[in-house]
């Protein structure tokens, strides 16, 4: 009974939070609400019993992409954009394209679960149901790395090529930035920096740089 | 009935673990501040109780009489959640912390997962509190320990993987077992100097202490907080600092385990041996504070991404080529 409690309390929670982030007016509340949906959507996941999926939405999901959005919405100001928006006219013409979007997606929802439920032999998921004696770190390692490690590591090439483009395209040289070199800066003597003059009075001293 | 016994003896153990790391907090508080003060010959905290002890209770009853100010532009809400947050997610992090093998809250397959996920969580505390308060300086100071949070926890977290990979296990109790017979520190030496410095910027302790960089940014994201509000802040990063103290003793120090496990030695128990080793690194922590100035803010950058990762990387290489090579994987 405890376990139907806590399904429905944080079923619920994930729910309301994922309207709200559409709902809420505030850009930055917004993404709190996003934030609240994935932790509440990871509470779910550990009470199925994948307490390492649950853990690891918690560190990626929550703990650095998270953090990013918050950073973008804060810094560029969306909150006076997206309540512009509101406002307009034009908003309401997106609305039958975001609809069709949606019903889209809801149906190819529908295709992928109702195939997993009412015809098990769409899915081949043979090497999951011969390692469940194993905790699910341990099954998932075994999958990830061991049955599947080359789709595993060009995914991992994947992301990186993306990676580098990413860096590439903003990528930028700027004339006239002053650098440090960390090198210069330690091995710099004292007979490089400091130079004793003999100042004439009256006369001062010029030093030419 | 049996809900309700159940939930009772729950709490009792919480609060019997949350009430000492509560009291060593300000304890330590108190320490910290000795420890800055000897170094720098001064007699610090001595009024206050014997020896001054009672200083930081007298600072606490002075935060609790003090007005609550929430500024009027500020996101009242958020405001107020900010410190919360920090507080509990300093205090949450505790349930998975294992004082022997028996004593422990919650004894999760994923513990050290969870220890990490609850870490990084403690970003939002900061960020949520230096942009509610709708001033310049502690959102700059939020935008800095964001991304010094950020930085330090990749390395923390490649680190993490080192000791994993010779235990074979996300469990802290069999983390600390597998090092009876000798500790992570020996062959990991350089993973634990990592991991330390790692966690001083984590902790946003000085010398990485730029979010609150007073010459820059008068206090950082906790300008704007008073009174209770401000000493949630101060207890929860303090209790920040004890968990990673603890992380490092049970990743590197051997956890509950004692030093040499021979007759005068057996008679201390674990708790005992883990809040030696916690309180070992704490005082490390104070005489860092003491020593050393504080980082350039792209100096400390510098240090996370190009200094850290790159270390920590090759190290993981390096012990997991070790382990395949000599057949030591551990298999379970």
């Amino acid at each position: 009974m405890a376990h139907a409690i806590f399904f429905y309390v944080f079923s619920t929670i994930a729910i309301i939070s994922a309207i709200m982030v559409t709902a809420s007016k505030n850009t930055v509340h917004s993404v709190f609400f996003l934030i609240l949906d994935f932790i509440s959507v990871s509470c779910l996941f550990i009470m199925i019993g994948a307490e390492f999926l649950g853990m690891i939405m918690l560190i990626v999901y929550v703990g650095a992409v998270a953090v990013l959005f918050l950073f973008v919405v804060m810094m560029l100001n969306v909150a006076q954009q997206k309540n512009q928006w509101f406002l307009s006219e034009s908003s309401s013409k997106h609305i039958p394209i975001g609809l069709i979007i949606s019903t889209l997606i809801f149906f190819e929802l529908i295709i992928v679960i109702g195939g997993w439920k009412y015809k098990p032999d769409l899915l081949n998921n043979e090497n999951l149901l011969t390692k469940n004696a194993l905790s699910n770190t341990h099954s998932l390692g075994q999958v990830l790395y061991t049955d599947y490690i080359h789709i595993f590591q060009i995914s991992g090439m994947i992301l990186l090529v993306a990676m580098i483009g990413a860096i590439v395209l903003t990528f930028r040289q700027r004339e006239g930035v002053k650098k440090q070199s960390y090198l210069k800066q330690i091995s710099r003597e004292r007979s490089e920096g400091v130079e004793l003059i003999n100042v004439e009075t009256n006369k001062g001293v010029r030093v030419d740089d | 009935m049996e809900y309700v016994s159940i939930i009772f003896g729950e709490v009792y153990k919480i609060l019997f673990l949350l009430v000492p790391v509560l009291v060593s907090v300000a304890m330590v508080v108190w320490l910290d501040r000795k420890v800055w003060a000897f170094v720098q010959k001064r007699q610090g905290p001595n009024v206050v109780g014997p020896f001054g002890l009672l200083q930081s209770l007298a600072d606490a009853l002075k935060y609790i009489f003090k007005e609550i100010i929430i500024p009027s532009s500020s996101n009242k809400v958020i405001f107020i959640l900010a410190p919360i947050v920090t507080m509990t997610l300093a205090l949450i992090a505790w349930a998975v912390i294992p004082f022997s093998q028996t004593q422990v809250i919650a004894d999760i397959n994923v513990g050290i997962l969870y220890l990490f996920a609850v870490s990084s969580l403690g970003v939002y505390g900061i960020i949520m509190g230096g942009w509610a308060s709708n001033s310049k300086y502690p959102f700059l100071g939020a935008i800095r320990s964001a991304a010094q949070m950020i930085s330090y926890e990749v390395s923390i977290g490649i680190i993490i993987i080192n000791v994993l990979l010779c235990v074979g296990s996300l469990n802290l109790s069999d983390i600390v077992l597998a090092q009876q017979n000798l500790w992570f520190v020996i062959p990991l030496f350089p993973m634990f100097v990592i991991f330390f410095i790692s966690a001083l910027a984590e902790t946003n302790r000085p010398p990485f202490d730029l979010p609150e960089a007073e010459a820059e940014l008068v206090a950082g994201y906790q300008t704007e907080y008073s009174g209770m509000m401000y000493a949630m802040f101060w207890l929860g990063e303090y209790a920040n600092i004890l968990l990673m103290c603890a992380l490092g003793s049970i990743l590197f120090l051997g956890g509950w385990l004692s030093p040499i496990e021979l007759y005068p030695f057996n008679l201390i128990p674990g708790a005992l041996w883990l809040a030696f080793k916690i309180l070992f690194l704490f005082i490390l922590f104070a005489l860092v504070k003491a020593i050393v100035p504080r980082y350039r803010y792209d100096q400390l950058m510098r240090l996370g991404w190009k200094v850290f990762l790159p270390l920590s990387l090759i190290w993981v290489v390096l012990t997991a080529s070790y382990l395949f090579y000599f057949n030591l994987l551990p298999t379970n």
